[in-house]
């Protein structure tokens, strides 16, 4: 039994239930404890480091601080949450005297896709598979924070990153080469500028079925909102024909690992995966 | 003597002031414009990245801080990590940004800084982003009410739009972190 704090972030008590749900119940059959980090707060993403560098680090700092006490490593689904706070860890590491929380820098802080991606982990989800996901044809869909800026992520291969393929491969999957890997979706823009997140989503959509995929996958809470709830208007648009889904690379462990929940998680995806996974006689 | 400091003759010229509060040696661009090659929406730029760094050493203070351009950097770092003179361009970004609101000087993109304001409104008064509090919010102010309706419907629903905030207690501790900011920022 592993044991690790969780901070789950504010999309994922939203429009990201379905990840939340997934990694958690992932999480429990492998063998792994979740617990939810007591009282967190909101880490600042997307706005505060846009705006104000220094209430950026003290918000992100706080939830550290109570990570800190728990000592225990900190999971983060969310990979703007997690640049965050390894953009504060940084730079409170740099300037010891900035810091305003009782926080010294020892906590582990963990991105679930990067977790996920650890050899034991991998041999444990290996151990339990009950169903390969042969025949399912994957873009894995990194986007931006998960790889860059490196010296935050620690990700060595940030141009063509490969942990969520060698994942991917690992559950029985073909995860194939394609180059929008680590490419932008737009992120927060789609609030004010919808008009430039379409356009890279399109792009990033017609790229990926270029490479024949029957879905992309993703561990990123915008990027799979962003791709996953706008193909209605590109389809009506005439922008695109076909639907792609997106799925959370934990629900596709579910799926493997044979959870009961699958089905709920994917009904709340505004792109259907059930008819695509279906044919594969996956579900 | 450091690079930054060699080229840096009047202490309070723009470029000076930008390249002491992010750190980043960006006279060192000689502009070969990788940065805009790879940026994915140079396209909806007025200054592409290259350019705004050049308008920094010319001390074009007015042109870069009323530019679309901060604005619309979507912060994906690929300028940042393609630099060959490593300039983290993405957080010379963030330091505009910040100087862009304190100057008064007229934003290019409109909604952009609103939407940023409002998102840090939304975490002092609640603790945490509760997304649709923070969609009405901004309706509220562009008074676009119609836009993306259709697909609030459609996710609502699915399940995916919480209708009302968490309840926890730390709310207030937030707001503490907020006023003390405040408070630094005054003196």
């Amino acid at each position: 039994m592993k044991d690790l704090s969780y901070y789950p972030g504010c999309s994922l008590h939203g429009t990201a239930r379905e990840y939340d749900d997934s990694i958690r119940a992932v999480s429990q059959l492998l063998n792994i404890q979740l617990h939810e980090l007591e009282d967190w707060t909101c880490c600042g993403a997307s706005s505060a480091h846009c705006t104000e560098e220094e209430l950026a680090i003290d918000l992100a700092a706080r939830n550290l601080a109570i990570a800190e006490k728990t000592h225990r490593p900190l999971l983060v689904p969310c990979v703007a949450c997690y640049s965050r706070f390894k953009a504060a860890e940084t730079a409170l590491r740099e300037h010891p005297e900035e810091v305003r929380f009782p926080y010294r820098g020892n906590v582990p802080i963990r991105y679930a896709l990067d977790f996920f991606s650890d050899e034991p982990v991998l041999e444990e989800i290996k151990k339990r598979q009950v169903k390969p996901l042969s025949g399912l044809k994957i873009a894995c869909y990194y986007g931006c924070l998960t790889v860059r800026p490196p010296k935050i992520t620690g990700v060595r291969e940030y141009e063509n990153p490969q942990h969520m393929d060698r994942m991917m491969k690992l559950l029985g999957a073909e995860p194939l080469p394609w180059s929008y890997k680590t490419d932008c979706c737009g992120a927060s823009l789609v609030m004010t500028r919808t008009d430039i997140v379409k356009k890279l989503t399109q792009r990033l959509l017609s790229m990926a079925k270029d490479a024949e995929a029957d879905c992309i996958v993703t561990g990123c809470p915008m990027c799979h909102a962003n791709l996953d709830t706008r193909q209605g208007e590109l389809k009506k648009e005439a922008k695109e024909d076909d639907d792609l889904p997106v799925l959370y690379f934990t629900e596709l462990i579910g799926l493997a690992l044979g959870h009961k929940d699958v089905k709920k998680w994917l009904g709340r995806h505004i792109t259907d995966p059930i008819k695509v996974l279906s044919k594969k006689g996956l579900m | 003597m450091k690079p930054s400091e060699q080229i840096v003759q009047s202490r309070h010229s723009f470029l000076s002031e930008i390249v002491e509060a992010s750190g980043e040696t960006l006279q060192a661009c000689y502009q070969c414009q990788k940065c805009s090659a790879g940026c994915p929406v140079a396209y909806a730029m007025d200054l592409l990245p290259n350019q705004v760094l050049r308008h920094i050493e010319y001390d074009h203070r007015e042109k870069v801080l009323g530019s679309k351009t901060i604005w619309i950097c979507a912060s994906c770092y690929s300028c940042s990590v393609r630099c060959p003179n490593n300039i983290d361009i993405a957080k010379i970004m963030d330091t505009l940004r910040t100087r862009a609101i304190r100057s008064g000087i007229t934003p290019g993109e409109k909604e952009i800084p609103l939407f940023h304001a409002v998102f840090l409104d939304t975490i002092k008064s609640k603790g945490r982003i509760h997304e649709l509090s923070l969609i009405l919010q901004l309706k509220s102010k562009t008074r676009d009410f119609l836009k993306d309706a259709g697909l609030g419907w459609k996710m609502f629903r699915k399940g995916k739009i919480k209708l009302f905030p968490s309840r926890f207690w730390s709310g207030k501790k937030v707001q503490d972190i907020f006023e003390d900011f405040e408070k630094r920022e005054r003196t």
